[in-house]
């Protein structure tokens, strides 16, 4: 669970970076896209290579941190099978309490992100084929997209607030009460850093300060 | 003082139980709040009813017996301003008139017995599995002979005032027992006899966590926030740095 979900997170920064490429203009932002998909770690390996072993690596990440996540339910409701008539919180944070929840819609807007922009099965404004920047430009035109993907940020980054906070402390890093506090804010840190760098691109486009 | 009450009364383990309202009279408020559960009893005994079973020992905080789930939080911790046991809250941090949940701890490692009273030797087996040192029985050495560094010490001596009562398990979200689990992990790792056994200890104690049927932690913290020891979150950590070292270790394989 913590391994594979900091794999996730450091692939987000990563992500979240190269999308503010789109600021530096379409051949820019074109260019990098063509060399995520071809030239990386080319000429040591053959060209478009790399991007499919990196897919399986997510995918193998993705579907442990799932598979994880279901395990744990299922020993949380066995271990809780009658419930308490009330129940007091007292220092859960919101975002810990929907991890699970959470964690099953941010999968089903993953799943509409890869048709989109991946499979390009399912196009906003944009026909199959158009370069990457023209994708961005012309579905993060229309209001309704950016206000789906702001939903989809937020709950992703409410999910990294805890999750980072969690993975960590799993692997042995929260020696002190001080190192608790330390530990969740990075976690906000990382989760503001994160929502801040996926928002404003879209939302730059929706303005109409790139185009 | 008068206390409306709701009370779980389940009689036997294969029944189905359900909450039950009763009203406290003369309740004052330097009672504790299992002498006002005596109180009732004793009402209810006198009426020829049967009086509510609550686990109790030493009612000075210090056994682990005692514990219930008051107002959904375990001890009662959201009424009272300091971390306790059930036994040293007292009726002033309730208001006159006031209606309390009275609830046994919910787990599915700590099957309910009768009532508020729940069948905790999951816990024992936990510490049968490795919450002990090996050592050959003969005359006490010399007690300058294995020193102590302060430090660790101190945090041994912090993590060894887990009494057991299992207030952590009926407040995570999981049923997870890893507060109790890492206070003894603790404990013993840090002091010098506790070293021979660490690593193996730490696998088969947390082995028989799961064997158990306690949930897994997701690092919620509601256990620290109930544990009248103020057991701090950070004693899991130290259990999973030791869990990790075990796995690159001969011992125990
Ligand atoms: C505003 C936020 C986001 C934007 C604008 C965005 C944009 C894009 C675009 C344009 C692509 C396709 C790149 C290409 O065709 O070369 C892509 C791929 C992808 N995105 Fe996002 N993305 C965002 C957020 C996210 C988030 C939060 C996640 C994770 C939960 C994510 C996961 C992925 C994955 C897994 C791929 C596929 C990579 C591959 O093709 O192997 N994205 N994204
Ligand atoms: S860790 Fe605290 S709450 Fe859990 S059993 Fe020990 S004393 Fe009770
Ligand atoms: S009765 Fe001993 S701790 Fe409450």
């Amino acid at each position: 669970m913590a391994i594979t979900g900091l794999i996730m997170v450091g692939f987000l920064l990563m992500h979240m970076y190269g999308n503010l490429k789109v600021f530096l203009g379409a051949d820019s932002f074109n260019h990098y896209a063509e060399w995520l998909k071809g030239d990386i770690l080319y000429p040591l390996v053959p060209s478009g290579v790399f991007i499919w072993v990196f897919r399986v690596f997510l995918l193998v990440a993705i579907v442990a941190h799932i598979w994880s996540a279901a395990v744990l339910t299922g020993r949380a409701h066995a271990a809780r099978s009658s419930k308490y008539a009330v129940t007091k919180r007292l220092s859960q944070t919101y975002a810990a309490r929907t991890m699970r929840w959470g964690g099953v819609i941010l999968a089903g807007f993953l799943v509409f992100h890869l048709l989109q922009f991946t499979a390009q099965v399912v196009t906003t404004g944009f026909q199959a084929g158009a370069t990457p920047y023209d994708m961005v430009i012309a579905s993060f035109s229309q209001w309704w997209v950016t206000l789906a993907y702001a939903v989809w940020v937020a709950i992703v980054c409410l999910h990294v607030r805890h999750g980072v906070w969690s993975a960590l402390t799993t692997l042995g890093a929260n020696t002190s009460p001080k190192a608790r506090a330390f530990l969740n804010g990075l976690a906000w840190v990382i989760a503001i850093v994160l929502f801040v760098g996926f928002m404003i691109m879209p939302l730059a486009v929706q303005f109409g300060w790139v185009k | 003082m008068i206390i409306n009450l709701r009370v779980w009364r389940q009689a036997n383990a294969q029944s189905a139980g359900k909450m039950v309202s009763y009203r406290v009279e003369n309740v004052s408020e330097d009672m504790s709040f299992l002498e006002m559960l005596d109180l009732l009893n004793e009402d209810l005994t006198v009426k020829g009813e049967e009086p509510i079973a609550f686990d109790h020992d030493c009612r000075e905080g210090i056994c682990g017996m005692c514990g219930v789930v008051i107002n959904g939080a375990a001890h009662g911790r959201a009424s009272s301003p300091v971390p306790t046991t059930t036994c040293q809250l007292h009726m002033r941090s309730f208001a006159d008139g006031a209606t309390i949940d009275v609830e046994p701890w919910r787990a599915g490692a700590f099957p309910v017995i009768k009532d508020l009273v729940v069948d905790r030797t999951a816990f024992d087996r936990i510490i049968q599995a490795g919450g002990f040192i090996s050592i050959n029985a003969g005359s006490a050495p010399e007690a300058h002979s294995v020193p102590a560094p302060k430090i660790q010490a101190d945090r041994a001596f912090d993590a060894a005032t887990c009494i057991g009562c299992g207030a952590c398990v009926a407040a995570c979200p999981n049923g997870s027992g890893m507060l109790f689990t890492a206070a003894k992990i603790t404990h013993l790792a840090m002091l010098p006899q506790g070293q021979p056994e660490r690593y193996t200890r730490v696998k088969t104690m947390l082995a028989q966590h799961d064997a158990d049927g306690f949930g897994g932690c997701t690092n919620i913290g509601e256990c620290a926030a109930v544990c009248p020891k103020s057991i701090p979150l950070d004693t899991i950590s130290a259990l999973n740095r030791d869990l990790m070292k075990s796995l690159f270790r001969k011992d125990g394989k």
